[in-house]
């Protein structure tokens, strides 16, 4: 066993930079790469991608990671871990290996990790009740989408030990992620709660990559918040030890910081009780944890504690849930707001007048009301865009909207201009549900080795 | 007139329909001020305005941070919102305007 491993966030949501993990990478300066890229409502996407493309349905920017990261990760020793398979473990693995031969490394092996994926369990127990809105699951079963169990460490844990060294998953729980290769190589048993807490924190604070190494947080008016080289904030790196000592930095050479300020942040970035983030693999107590300066860009973390993991899974319930139609124009000089007020009532006035209803409408004024409505400050822009937004179960009113609004280069008040493409998209809803943890039956797949 | 913003710095998160927003003191003295005076109540007076709900407050002493959990900050959650800012990143910039009061007024 290892006296202590070195994480890497190489990602921290689907759409994020990569250079930071291929800075990494070729500086050996992680024993495993962590690429953490599945929102909420992602599988769902992916679920929709793959009905139209048996090969498509994991993360768009798999392959242009593969291709940047594999070499030197595979020069270096490095192991990659990601749920960048998404509604496809398998084929993300297969298109790796695919890659990984292409670039002559022949020999790099694959582990693509299943089981998350419960719908079949979902459709047979019509009663299970649906957390958020207290409804039965049956009202949303004939247009589910996806149903996925956030997996735990364990799940990983079954990848690493085929000793590939890629291990693709669907749904993790992101803290997980990291979790799950901490324990591998320090030989952590799931029991240990201590240690399970430090490698939970660790996870958690990895988990969105650079929000902990100033990304999210430079604010020009406040020289404690200035963040330095923020065009190449570097990723962050954890060093945990077989005890569970815990220590986070970040690659030399690159911008951005990571100190006690930036760590607070992320601590408790999508928290609720920080004496109980449950987690698939325990229940993390943050109530007496301390981040303490150990050099520069270098946090010590102590104190995290944990309770055993809760006997059931959480699962997100994707489902199709209408449309979202919306349009945006600007205005600008003397009376702009005025005039995008009354382009936003004739844009409603013409809806109604066309016969359209929808579930709910929202008139924005980019540039006053846009990001905090009624609470926002008094102000007086100079130009200002007017942008609508529905949804509706009717994708012809969905539509509607942001044709009216680009109607308003010519049929509204004066002066209107910057017209939207006008768009619609379908609207993934997604609640929760618990399934006992033997719902789950994890499955893992290798390819590639071939030399 | 002090507002958040002079003592502190902040972070929103998301879940579901939930906003969490972390406000961090930047020195002791701005941890006693907001630890006092930066109530639930005031948050949740503030939110209202976008149709929040109850505000939960966890305080950090140790890390001089107050968590607050704002239920129904998110018109609807990620997935179903209308808002251009479906995730509440920006309601960390709502809860740094919020004024406290001033300290020569307070009860004793």
């Amino acid at each position: 066993m290892r006296r202590s491993v070195r994480i890497g966030a190489g990602a921290g949501f689907a759409d994020d930079r990569i250079e930071p993990a291929l800075a990494m990478a070729e500086a050996a300066a992680v024993d495993v790469l962590v690429f953490e890229c599945l929102a909420e409502r992602t599988i769902a996407r992916e679920v929709l991608a793959r009905r139209k493309d048996p090969d498509a349905g994991f993360n768009p920017f798999l392959r242009a990671r593969m291709e940047t990261v594999l070499k030197p990760c595979a020069q270096h020793g490095i192991r990659i871990v990601s749920n960048m398979g998404g509604a496809n473990p398998v084929g993300a693995a297969r298109a790796t290996v695919e890659i990984a031969q292409a670039h002559g490394l022949g020999g790099v092996r694959c582990a693509a990790v299943t089981g998350d994926e419960v719908t079949r369990h979902i459709r047979d127990r019509p009663g299970l009740m649906l957390m958020e809105s207290g409804e039965p699951v049956e009202a949303v079963l004939p247009d589910m989408v996806s149903a996925n169990a956030y997996l735990g460490a364990d799940a990983v844990i079954a990848g690493l030990r085929t000793g590939a060294e890629v291990v693709l998953t669907g749904r993790v729980a992101d803290p997980s992620l990291f979790l799950g290769p901490a324990m591998h190589a320090l030989g952590w048993c799931e029991h240990d709660l201590p240690r399970l807490a430090q490698g939970t924190v660790m996870g958690h604070l990895l988990e969105c990559a650079a929000q902990l190494t100033g990304g999210c947080f430079a604010d020009p008016l406040r020289p404690e918040k200035y963040v330095p080289g923020m065009d190449d904030i570097g990723a962050p790196i954890a060093t945990i030890a077989a005890d569970g000592s815990l220590e986070i930095t970040k690659l030399p050479g690159t911008g951005g910081r990571l100190d006690r300020r930036t760590a607070t942040e992320q601590l408790l970035y999508e928290v609720h009780d920080p004496a109980a983030y449950v987690t698939p693999d325990c229940v993390l107590d943050l109530s007496e944890v301390d981040l303490i300066e150990t050099g520069p860009d270098r946090v010590a973390v102590t104190g995290a504690r944990a309770n055993p993991a809760p006997e059931m899974l959480k699962v997100l319930v994707a489902y199709a849930d209408g449309f979202i139609g919306e349009g945006e124009v600007g205005y600008a000089g003397i009376g702009a707001v005025e005039r995008a007020r009354l382009a936003a009532q004739v844009v409603q006035d013409r809806l109604r007048r066309r016969g359209f209803a929808y579930d709910e409408m929202r008139v924005d004024l980019i540039g006053c009301t846009s990001l905090h409505g009624a609470a926002s400050g008094a102000s007086d822009p100079y130009e200002v865009r007017l942008r609508i937004a529905a949804r509706t179960s009717d994708r012809k009113a969905a539509a509607a909207v942001g044709f009216e609004v680009r109607a308003m280069h010519v049929n509204g008040p004066t002066g209107g201009g910057g017209g939207s493409v006008p768009s619609v998209r379908d609207v993934m809803a997604i609640q929760s549900v618990l399934v006992p943890r033997h719902v789950v039956q994890i499955g893992v797949t290798v390819l590639g080795g071939a030399s | 007139m002090i507002r958040v913003h002079d003592l502190a710095h902040a972070r929103a998160g998301d879940k579901g329909n939930t906003s969490n927003i972390v406000v961090v003191a930047y020195d002791a003295d701005g941890w006693t001020r907001l630890e006092r005076d930066l109530t639930a109540a005031r948050v949740e007076a503030t939110f209202a305005q976008l149709g929040a709900g109850a505000v939960t407050r966890y305080a950090l002493p140790r890390l001089h941070a107050l968590n607050f959990v704002i239920q129904d900050a998110l018109s609807g959650g990620v997935a179903r919102s209308l808002a251009i800012d479906p995730h509440g990143k920006s309601l960390s910039a709502l809860l740094l305007t919020i004024e406290l009061p001033d300290q020569e007024t307070q009860e004793p």
